[in-house]
């Protein structure tokens, strides 16, 4: 973004305070538009009216992001990248949270490569409300033969995710392309030998494609500088990825200097890098489970420095389930508040009989334990004590989830567990159970200690519920 | 392209240049156009125009020239590309060389305090060796800077038998009543560069046993390994400074890591027994920049903690379970030093053992039908510990107190990989996309 005051955006504007967008005032929306959360065709009188066409194409200008953003597939699943404007997320928030794609071959068997995508497009990790998914499938052209390829993407392509096409032979590429129109699959790759053929691919089925250069800055940016004077706007820039020693740090410091010149403003290499944790697979590791932990602990560097897209391999639990946390860790936007507000909330409908539970009021504990307990159908009351947006365990160690602190919580939010309760009963948190004593003295009810973890409320549940009186 | 052309740009340009035939021009099929052999006099900025979209314009010019009744030669060109006879766009003719080049951060100005942790016979301790934190003069592994040493790994012992993770426990089940051999398996079987004993059992809560008991304890790990140790105490903020007390005498001269001083406990009194006996002292807040500000400016100030004795702990949330807080404060916290805000400027340590409270580091499979099956535990432990202690290693956490010995070997294995001290035979990857995995 070459801008970064509501007040150099408000000059591109209409500033009738017209309130059309859902703001009340022009200056309003410029603040949104320069944290990144609103965008110009919101703004129907400036997308509408001739006289503001010029102020729009200058402004969409100053606003675009600095990294290129670049999109890959089509409709719902279509995954986009880049498109990031900081090398640190404090400093607004990273866009496009890095794409997974997990790598088939055109030469496995009909049923073994159907089973495999169906894996990837089926993936789920309920997380905060939402799932967890995996992006996409990366089709190796292991057979360099264009047929076998072409049958191979024909297959992929009816599950629906975003492609990419690997292979370095423009004939094989082609081949794909051609059974795959509308698409919208990544090419991958040109590179010194193939770039020519590759670009024209690129150009003639308007699709984006990867360069490619091998631990070479140089020739990365050359061929990307050459695509982009062609015509060419989706580029994704692939220093290759080495797996191990001196190799794995050149890597790690081409990523950084390739993020660190785009974001400063060299225009010619600001596209989304790719990394290939799969090479982690090539670094002779003879145990399938270490190459598997060293392929995620690939892809987690490459997830907190600058990769965008990644090719990955195991699809093993224990590699996928870190994998697609860590992008919604360094990819979220750290402008969301850290609590919800503390008070007594209602899960179903909850009567005089339902148990009590609480919690802190830290976002992700709270959503937790709110998933844990509505999921498995629980009716309940539960209350978020206000502990500065601090989790259970370390809020009791620190000093913020007293029993002084819960009472207080109970008196604001007007429930007293006396009246409002036919078993004058409270569950607690079990990393809170050193607060058992305390608590019972305090409010002059049953306190009960529940399970160290939310997961296992159901089972508490059936157990311990209603309370023997 | 600063100036777009259109089509009737294009004529009039035709009908300026008084052209019987447009020689040189070869269309091919019917939407190639090569301007190769065009030579001086032609406009470049019709050149241009075509370069940026060729093909719809190659297209538009054949029925131009066929309108016009121009004469337009069609012939096979030189060399027809490999690939796509159909097109070759002209701007795809040759490499436009360009030179990479980026600047290191002028901002980084300011160096983290290099803090050393056990002291050898030279300085009047039993330490095999000395562990040097900090340093760094660029956020972690980052070529603006060499880091000047490595990360490393403290392993936990505690003075009683406590509820593990069932794939740590197997590790540990055998010495879990003996401190001194748990902290002996700790360096020999599990390569730590530090042992951490927590004095859990001090707490009023669990044993309330007494700071003299803890300080037996304390003694056991000192005699039965010789790497520089930290000393925890069991959390308490009313016991604790007494408990961290008694320890820092029995180890006096030794350097020892005392964990922790925070704002909600007797800070002053574990500092003095830092300073009394000869210790370092970590510097305890929680995922708040201020007030880690706030502690470390109360140790220096208040009670004079030299700069070489302040290590920072601003918690560490597991994978899943608040780690954005956790890395983000890290990270702001370092490049707040490197920038020079000098009550910033220490090396951190993570307790990385956290992870393990993620329940899908624990858990036999998901509490939540709709996942996808979570597969076995005893592997998704590890990683979670080896990725939440590796994304704060990328923040600029120097020193990782770690359970799961694979944790640490891995964490240890990509941490100095990074840091440049691991050899490899180098891999060749340019057949990736053919190689068997």
């Amino acid at each position: 973004m070459k801008i970064n005051s509501p007040l150099e955006a408000y000059k591109y504007l209409p500033q009738t305070n017209c309130g059309e967008c859902g703001e009340p005032t022009c200056m309003a929306f410029a603040s949104k538009l320069i944290d990144r959360s609103g965008k110009t065709e919101n703004c129907p009188p400036l997308i509408k009216e001739k006289k503001y066409a010029k102020k729009l194409a200058e402004l969409d200008r100053l606003l675009a992001p600095e990294i290129r953003q670049v999109t890959i597939g089509v409709g719902e699943k279509a995954a986009n990248i880049g498109g990031d404007d900081v090398l640190y997320r404090h400093k607004l928030t990273f866009f496009n949270k890095t794409k997974m794609f997990f790598d088939v071959s055109d030469n496995m068997e009909e049923a073994a490569l159907i089973e495999r995508v169906n894996k990837i497009a089926d993936f789920k990790k309920f997380y905060v409300g939402r799932n967890l998914l995996l992006d996409g499938v990366a089709i190796k052209a292991a057979s360099n033969d264009p047929a076998k390829f072409a049958a191979a993407v024909k297959k992929v392509a009816e599950i629906g995710l975003p492609m990419i096409f690997c292979s370095f032979n423009p004939a094989v590429l082609k081949a794909g392309l051609e059974v795959a129109k509308d698409k919208n699959p990544l090419l991958y790759a040109a590179n010194k030998d193939n770039w020519k053929e590759v670009g024209e691919l690129a150009l003639e089925y308007k699709v984006p494609v990867v360069v490619s250069a091998f631990n070479d800055l140089d020739a990365l940016k050359s061929l990307a500088k050459t695509f982009a004077e062609a015509g060419i706007k989706d580029i994704v820039l692939d220093p290759g990825t080495y797996p191990s020693g001196k190799g794995l740090k050149d890597t790690f410091t081409n990523f950084l200097k390739i993020r660190r010149a785009g974001i400063m403003g060299d225009t010619e290499i600001a596209y989304p890098i790719m990394a290939l944790p799969l090479t982690a697979w090539m670094a002779g590791i003879a145990d399938p489970v270490s190459a598997s932990y060293w392929e995620t602990v690939m892809a987690s560097v490459f997830t907190i420095r600058y990769g965008d897209i990644m090719i990955l391999h195991s699809m093993e639990p224990y590699s996928t389930l870190p994998e697609v946390h860590l992008a919604e860790t360094i990819y979220t936007d750290p402008r969301t508040p850290v609590s919800v507000d503390g008070g007594m909330y209602k899960v179903g409908a909850p009567d005089k009989d339902s148990p009590v539970f609480f919690t802190t009021n830290f976002a992700l504990t709270y959503y937790t334990v709110e998933s844990d307990i509505s999921a498995n159908g629980i009716v309940c009351w539960l209350l978020a004590v206000d502990t500065d947006g601090i989790g259970v365990e370390a809020a009791v160690a620190g000093g913020q989830l007293t029993s002084a602190k819960v009472k207080d919580a109970f008196e604001k939010a007007g429930f007293d567990l006396k009246t409002d309760t036919n078993h004058n009963t409270l569950i607690i948190p079990g990393l809170s159970a050193r607060l058992q004593g305390d608590l019972e003295d305090t409010l002059g009810a049953n306190v009960k200690v529940g399970p160290m973890d939310s997961g296992r409320i159901p089972g508490w549940i059936e157990k311990n519920w209603p309370p023997k009186q | 392209m600063a100036k777009k052309m259109k089509l009737s740009d294009i004529t009039n340009m035709f009908a300026g240049m008084d052209v019987e035939a447009l020689e040189g021009v070869t269309i091919e099929g019917d939407i190639e156009i090569d301007l190769g052999g065009l030579g001086g006099g032609f406009d470049p900025m019709l050149a241009a125009a075509l370069g940026q979209e060729s093909a719809v314009l190659a297209q538009h010019f054949a029925r131009i020239a066929g309108m016009f009744g121009y004469p337009v030669g069609f012939g096979a060109q030189a060399a027809a590309p490999a690939v796509s006879p159909a097109l070759a766009a002209p701007k795809l003719k040759d490499i436009i060389s360009a030179k990479f080049d980026v600047a290191n951060i002028a901002e980084w100005t300011t160096q983290i305090q290099e803090v050393p942790i056990g002291n050898t016979s030279a300085d009047g301790g039993s330490r095999g060796k000395q562990v040097m934190l900090g340093g760094e003069k660029a956020l972690p592994f980052f070529f603006d800077a060499p880091m000047p040493n490595r990360n490393q790994v403290t392993i936990d012992v505690f003075d009683m038998r406590i509820g593990l993770a069932k794939a740590v426990k197997e590790n540990y089940d055998e010495v879990m009543d003996s401190p001194g051999e748990w902290a002996k398996k700790n360096v020999e079987k599990f390569n730590a560069d530090m042992i951490t004993i927590h004095l859990i059992s001090t707490d009023p809560l669990i044993k309330d046993t007494s700071p003299k008991d803890a300080a037996k304890t304390v003694e056991e790990v000192l005699q039965a390994v010789d790497v520089p140790i930290a000393i925890g105490g069991s959390g308490n903020p009313q016991k604790d400074p007494e408990v961290l007390a008694k320890a820092a005498e029995v180890a006096e001269g030794e350097r020892c890591l005392l964990a922790s001083a925070s704002l909600n406990l007797d800070y002053a009194a574990i500092a003095e027994a830092a300073l009394k006996y000869d210790h370092d002292v970590l510097s305890w807040t929680q995922l708040d920049m201020n007030a880690q500000k706030e502690l470390n400016r109360k140790l220096m100030k208040q009670c004079n903690v030299p700069r070489d004795r302040i290590i920072m702990d601003p918690t560490t949330a597991a994978l899943g379970y608040g780690l954005d807080y956790a890395y983000t404060n890290m990270e702001r916290i370092r490049l707040a030093a490197l920038m020079g805000d000098d009550e910033l400027t220490f090396p951190m340590s993570s307790g990385t053992t956290n992870a393990w409270g993620a329940r899908e580091s624990w858990m036999v499979s998901s509490p939540l039908g709709q996942d996808s099956d979570w597969g076995p535990r005893e592997y998704r432990g590890p990683i979670w510990e080896i990725v939440t202690g590796l994304s704060l290693a990328l923040a600029g956490n120097d020193l990782f107190m770690m359970m799961h010995p694979t944790s640490v070997a891995v964490l240890k294995q990509i941490t100095q990989t990074l840091f440049g001290s691991i050899e490899a035979e180098p891999v060749d990857i340019a057949n990736w996309i053919g190689a068997e995995v």
